[in-house]
């Protein structure tokens, strides 16, 4: 064998050996959410169940499932805000210019990167006060927690869109320009048509980072509200829940996020790719 | 005149995102820090609390689990960012000429990226379970299968280096994204120019010594900075392993106490705050340069 034969062979190898360190957790999830309590002896940590059974994931969906609807609840109207205030913040910063735009758009991304605890407190005043002045249920509530997704997504949602558009030749603005279109005309007729790909990138990541976020939930929302990772948090960390239901409950609290990842992963890497900047 | 009518409509179309960025991002942060510098202690008694200044910024250091926690997160801090920057450099190192099944393998390297820390803090819990011996399970366990029991050890539950084991769920949650990003940078290392490094007589090993890694560098910034600003704040992952426990407390677990079961504002937001500084400091030096590399 070569040298170059032989090194690639080590190469393949040992990409092998992660995948098999990476899937352990995988199986360990699977594995376990199939065993029935009378296998949940730590002499059979590791082997496979010898009677399989859904059991553990009947009564974990039964716990999980007003979690899991609060977070469509959440995700899915908020993903869809995001990607229309994205996409109109970056049509601007890109093709519309205003004096100080990019000033504008270096202080959106310093959002991007704030650790958010140091929001919350006064985050939750905040949804108190604006609550009582406009009568609405915020705190506490799915609203509220929508509210400050769709709010601190904007900076990564306009950070997208603006490098998308930077893309469309300025020549097809201007001649709409000199045809008498205006902005709003001009973003709905020449824009808009092709933003296709940015919106899949921009509704997929903010799907993604609001369905998995714990940190907001905690401070924002209440016990019917609670969104399906305080729920998971909250049925793992009761001493008295087996194992195989902790692992289902997981599993099922992760699966629209897989299924997405599976499906449109092409866009959901675009959108990890943005978060690194220009990197 | 007209030159405005030019702008005009577009800063309109933004103004929304501004006001809303103004007030929930910078506007709070200032809000944040009032309160920090009050003596609200006590979140239930209707008093506003009284400006101190940075008394609470000094006191804090003063209490043994502040301290705990700062030191607890530069040990995760450490291995985290080491960990999946040295892991995910190897992984993209191992794939960038092409091999076959790339798809599958850069698939699975990535898909921990699309789960919460918190559904992946339950299986790590249960992989880093402290118990030994004949009560061993998790890795624990499996290491006594593979006969290297002398590995055995108490994860996360060390009292001096927990911290270490806290950071490997998060080097396997990380490291898929590091390899991607470095993969999109060796890919972005012209083929003519390692062609010409090896006409100029370099080998193999001068052509990454000389070429590429030189040209990684604006990569490695970035990845840096991402796993740096992840480190200071982490928060799900401690939670959903260990829970509230002291042995594992991050200045973010001990800012939630401070609100949620010490019921005290003004330490809950100093905390915060020392968690927006450290972030801030690297931050906006790398924004900075950022926005200038973006004009040139």
């Amino acid at each position: 064998m070569t040298r170059a034969g032989a090194a690639r062979w080590v190469r393949l190898g040992l990409l092998v050996l992660f995948v098999v360190v990476f899937l352990i957790p995988v199986y360990v999830l699977l594995v376990t959410s199939f065993k029935p309590l009378s296998e949940a002896d730590p002499g059979q940590a590791w082997n496979l169940p010898t009677v399989w059974t859904t059991e553990a994931w009947r009564v974990a969906w039964e716990k999980l499932e007003p979690g899991i609807l609060n977070s469509f609840l959440l995700a899915i109207p908020g993903s869809l805000l995001s990607a229309a205030l994205g996409s109109m913040n970056g049509y601007v910063l890109s093709k519309w210019r205003f004096p100080g735009a990019d000033v504008v758009f270096t202080l959106f991304l310093f959002g991007m990167f704030i650790p958010y605890q140091g929001v919350m407190i006064p985050l939750v005043q905040l949804m108190v006060n604006l609550g009582d002045w406009f009568h609405l249920d915020l705190y506490g509530g799915i609203p509220g927690l929508t509210l400050a997704h769709v709010v601190y997504g904007i900076p990564i949602c306009t950070l997208i869109f603006r490098n998308y558009y930077v893309t469309i030749p300025d020549e097809l603005i201007e001649a709409s320009r000199v045809d008498g279109a205006g902005m709003l005309r001009t973003f709905w007729s020449i824009v808009l048509p092709v933003s296709g790909p940015a919106f899949a990138v921009v509704i997929i990541w903010q799907f993604t980072s609001m369905w998995n976020d714990f940190l907001f939930a905690v401070f924002l929302t209440g016990p019917t509200s609670w969104p399906a990772t305080v729920m998971l948090n909250n049925i793992a960390g009761a001493q008295t829940v087996p194992y195989s239901q902790q692992m289902a409950a997981a599993i099922l609290a992760s699966i629209p996020t897989m299924v997405v990842y599976v499906l449109l992963g092409r866009f959901f890497m675009r959108g990890l790719m943005a978060g690194a900047l220009k990197g | 005149m007209t030159r405005v009518r030019r702008w005009l409509p577009g800063l309109l179309l933004v103004s929304p995102s501004i006001v809303l960025i103004g007030v929930f991002v910078y506007g709070l942060l200032g809000w944040n820090f009032k309160v920090a510098m009050t003596d609200k202690h006590d979140e239930i008694a209707e008093i506003p609390g009284k400006f101190v200044g940075l008394e609470n910024f000094a006191s804090i250091w003063s209490e043994d689990r502040w301290g705990l926690s700062v030191r607890h997160s530069i040990v995760f801090t450490v291995v985290f960012v080491g960990g999946a920057l040295v892991l995910g450099w190897l992984l993209a190192f191992l794939m960038e000429k092409g091999i076959r099944g790339e798809g599958g393998f850069r698939a699975i390297y990535l898909f921990p990226m699309a789960i919460s820390f918190i559904a992946t803090g339950v299986v790590w819990r249960w992989l880093m379970n402290s118990a030994t011996g004949e009560r061993a399970v998790g890795l624990n366990r499996l290491f006594h299968y593979l006969g290297l029991d002398f590995l055995q050890w108490q994860w996360f539950r060390d009292p001096d280096w927990g911290m270490a084991a806290m950071a490997v769920p998060a080097v396997w949650q990380m490291s898929g994204y590091i390899m991607a990003l470095f993969l999109a940078g060796f890919r972005g290392v012209p083929e003519e120019l390692r062609e010409a490094a090896r006409v100029d007589g370099c080998n193999e090993w001068q052509v990454y010594r000389r070429v590429i890694l030189p040209m990684l560098r604006p990569v490695t910034l970035s990845a840096l900075i991402i796993l740096g600003h992840i480190s200071l704040k982490v928060f799900d992952l401690v939670v959903a392993v260990s829970g509230k426990q002291i042995i594992t407390d991050v200045p973010a677990t001990f800012m939630w106490t401070a609100v949620f079961d010490a019921h005290d504002p003004a330490k809950g937001a100093t905390i915060a705050a020392y968690i927006v500084l450290s972030v801030v400091i690297f931050i906006v030096p790398y924004l900075i340069w950022n926005a200038r590399r973006g004009n040139r």
